[in-house]
């Protein structure tokens, strides 16, 4: 196996260096994705089933029959004595002793002691646990507040910033080399600074408790107008030249032109843009208090909260929210690390 | 989706018109006013007009919100936030938590970017090398950066709890159990190894992309030459990235001195202050408190700003430099 694995890829010889890379790698894999299926595995758990300890890798659950007259029973294999191999349903339990019936025939209550059965197991998913994030929690509501604003902030930003981009690569204007610095300086200021005049000046414009005071500040970003500023010029001046010729408005020469030639830094500033919004967390939580607002990370902090009791919920709302962001990588895994090399950003 | 389009497209035709019109009043280079316009007014109002703001908060009391009605203290937050008896004893501050919050950040930066940095530059080097699924392994690697913070620390809260898999195991084993979380050290081991965890991926990607664009030859000389793998790390590959460990290096620290998220919803900043960081002092004094002091909120801000000032200005003087 390893020598047909190294002829095809035309390895010379396996060294102990290939072999502790390999194994590093694997371990990474372990811990790094590990943690995300073992999420996975777990949301589909049943309540009772996450409470086994030691838990179980896959999702099993207690096997239970329906008896007529006696309702939904919990069945068990009995091990040891008269009745050995046999299953049966357990009617209750008292003390060290169990009564059972056999479910074919429920007339007759067998007494066993309790280490004489054992649960009957079957792997069963508890897609329950998700069908009751649309019906007991508003699921939906978050899902959407989440979807709107990466949504709507997306084609804004992508707007403004190619806007300011455009002129600041295609036009002379007197200023535009200190816009552009000033622009720039503004990567030098985190967001959590001006945390606490950035709700103020979200409450005076009414913008508290309303999905657009997420979507406002996040408009305007500098890495944006780098991206696009940089890819914009190298595009041809001469096209833009010739357009004008034909008596374009530059507004037409902006979104029919220009726009369509940026389409891959575009791209790019999508991606990142919907990962930002998405994901974004502290500003959301000064911003939008009423639950009704809430995006999903918020949604999945206040019932983390609330829930610590009823993880499977929690689970399967941390599956729901992570889903899209891991579909979106898998499709477009090679943009993305490719796009955040080239430009360092995240 | 074809009728999407066609609406997109009427839409963005709209500002045809005034944009035809302002052509025509404006000469020239003062059309670029209308299009920066936008973007420089979102920049005004949410980026330069708060930090004047912030001043201003830093330096009035009270809890109200609206400028006009705090009354002017001058120096007197930065003076509580920054009075100790002992330096070294947050105890004996007037804001304790805000030095429980600085030594804190600067312990864990001291160990998040060491430790980040030693494993995504082993990582890095691991990629660079002959590997079989390449592409694979650095998606994998890099897969967590994208996740929301709150599904990260959801995620570690439900391996680390009391009777989580982590735990299991170690009963498993015959070791003893921890309650990972609640207790002060292993709290904190646990911020610096989940944000570790969530972040390394990002770096890596910047170190493989540094490696890479060392020539093929310069290894193939050192190769010719017999070099143990040590020196040519030490000789050849380290001074060579250099560069992009340094941009590493001070991404690193500016995010990590900033580090909230997650670890906020992992342990909530507990047991007790062990892992409260200095934004989180920032929110829990202007948002989270019954009392909302703006102000010390305000004032902790701009020390932080200036901490993270200075961390850029090394990260320029470094990338002049490299």
């Amino acid at each position: 196996m390893a020598r047909f694995l190294t002829l095809t890829r035309g390895f010379a010889r396996w060294d102990w260096t290939d072999w502790a890379a390999h194994l590093y790698l694997l371990l990474g894999v372990l811990i790094m994705f590990g943690p995300v299926a073992w999420l996975g595995l777990s949301s589909l758990k049943s309540e009772g089933a996450l409470q086994a300890f030691p838990p179980t890798l896959l999702p099993y659950e207690q096997a239970s029959v329906d008896v007529p007259g006696r309702g939904t029973l919990k069945l068990f294999h009995v091990v040891a004595g008269e009745y050995q191999g046999q299953d049966l349903a357990e009617l209750r339990r008292m003390g060290l002793q169990s009564q059972l019936i056999d479910p074919k025939a429920p007339g007759t209550i067998i007494r066993l002691k309790l280490d004489e059965r054992v649960p009957i197991t079957r792997l069963r998913a508890a897609w329950d646990n998700y069908s009751a994030l649309f019906g007991k929690f508003n699921f939906l509501g978050y899902f959407w507040n989440s979807v709107f604003i990466t949504g709507v902030a997306t084609v804004l930003t992508l707007l403004v910033n190619s806007m300011a981009a455009f002129a600041l690569s295609k036009y002379r204007f007197t200023g535009r080399d200190s816009v552009f610095l000033l622009m720039l300086a503004t990567l030098m200021i985190p967001p959590t600074i001006v945390l606490v005049p950035n709700y103020l000046i979200a409450a005076t414009l009414g913008l508290t408790d309303n999905p657009w005071g997420v979507i406002w500040p996040a408009v305007a970003t500098p890495t944006g107008v780098f991206l696009l500023r940089q890819y914009m010029l190298t595009l041809p001046d001469e096209l833009i030249e010739a357009a004008r010729m034909d008596n374009a408005s530059e507004w037409r020469i902006y979104w029919r032109i220009v726009l369509p030639l940026s389409a891959p830094a575009l791209a790019v500033l999508a991606i990142f843009s919907v990962m930002w919004r998405w994901n974004e967390f502290l500003w959301p939580m000064v911003v939008l208090s009423r639950s009704e607002t809430f995006t999903l990370p918020l949604a999945l902090n206040s019932f983390q909260g609330e829930l610590a009791t009823q993880w499977n919920y929690l689970l399967a709302m941390t599956v729901v929210t992570l889903l899209p962001v891991t579909v979106i990588f898998a499709f477009l895994q090679k943009y993305i690390t490719q796009g955040i090399a080239s430009a360092g950003v995240k | 989706m074809n009728l999407l389009a066609a609406l997109f497209a009427a839409v963005m035709d709209l500002p045809e018109r005034p944009m035809r019109w302002a052509q025509r009043r404006l000469s020239g280079g003062r059309l670029g006013w209308l299009f920066v316009g936008p973007n420089l007014a979102i920049f005004a109002v949410f980026t330069f007009l708060p930090i004047a703001i912030d001043f201003h908060y830093a330096v009035t009391g009270g809890t109200q919100l609206l400028p006009r009605d705090r009354p002017y203290v001058g120096g007197d937050n930065f003076a509580s936030l920054l009075t100790c008896t002992d330096y070294l004893d947050p105890n004996s501050c007037t804001r304790d938590l805000f030095w429980h919050g600085i030594w804190n950040t600067a312990r864990f930066v001291l160990f998040q970017v060491g430790l980040m940095l030693v494993f995504s530059l082993l990582t890095a080097i691991v990629l660079n090398g002959r590997i079989i699924g390449r592409g694979f392994f650095r998606a994998v690697f890099f897969y967590p950066v994208l996740l929301s913070p709150v599904v990260v620390a959801v995620l570690w809260k439900w391996i680390l709890q009391r009777e989580g898999i982590l735990n299991a195991w170690l009963m498993a084993a015959g070791q003893p159990t921890t309650n990972w979380l609640l207790e002060s050290n292993w709290a904190f081991f646990w911020s610096v190894f989940v944000s570790i965890w969530a972040h390394m991926g990002f770096y890596t990607l910047i170190l493989l992309a540094g490696l890479q664009a060392i020539p093929a030859e310069i290894n193939e000389a050192s190769a010719m030459d017999a070099t143990p793998p040590w020196r040519h790390f030490r000789r050849i590959t380290l001074p060579l990235l250099m560069p992009s460990v340094l941009v590493v290096l001070v991404l690193g620290l500016i995010r990590a001195v900033q580090m909230f998220d997650e670890v906020y919803v992992l342990t909530g900043g507990g047991p007790g202050t062990a892992t409260t960081f200095i934004v989180q002092y920032i929110y829990k004094t202007g948002f989270a408190d019954q009392v909302r002091q703006y102000g010390l909120a305000a004032a902790a801000s701009l020390l932080l700003a200036s901490v993270l000032l200075v961390l850029t200005l090394v990260q320029l003087k470094g990338m002049k430099r490299g």
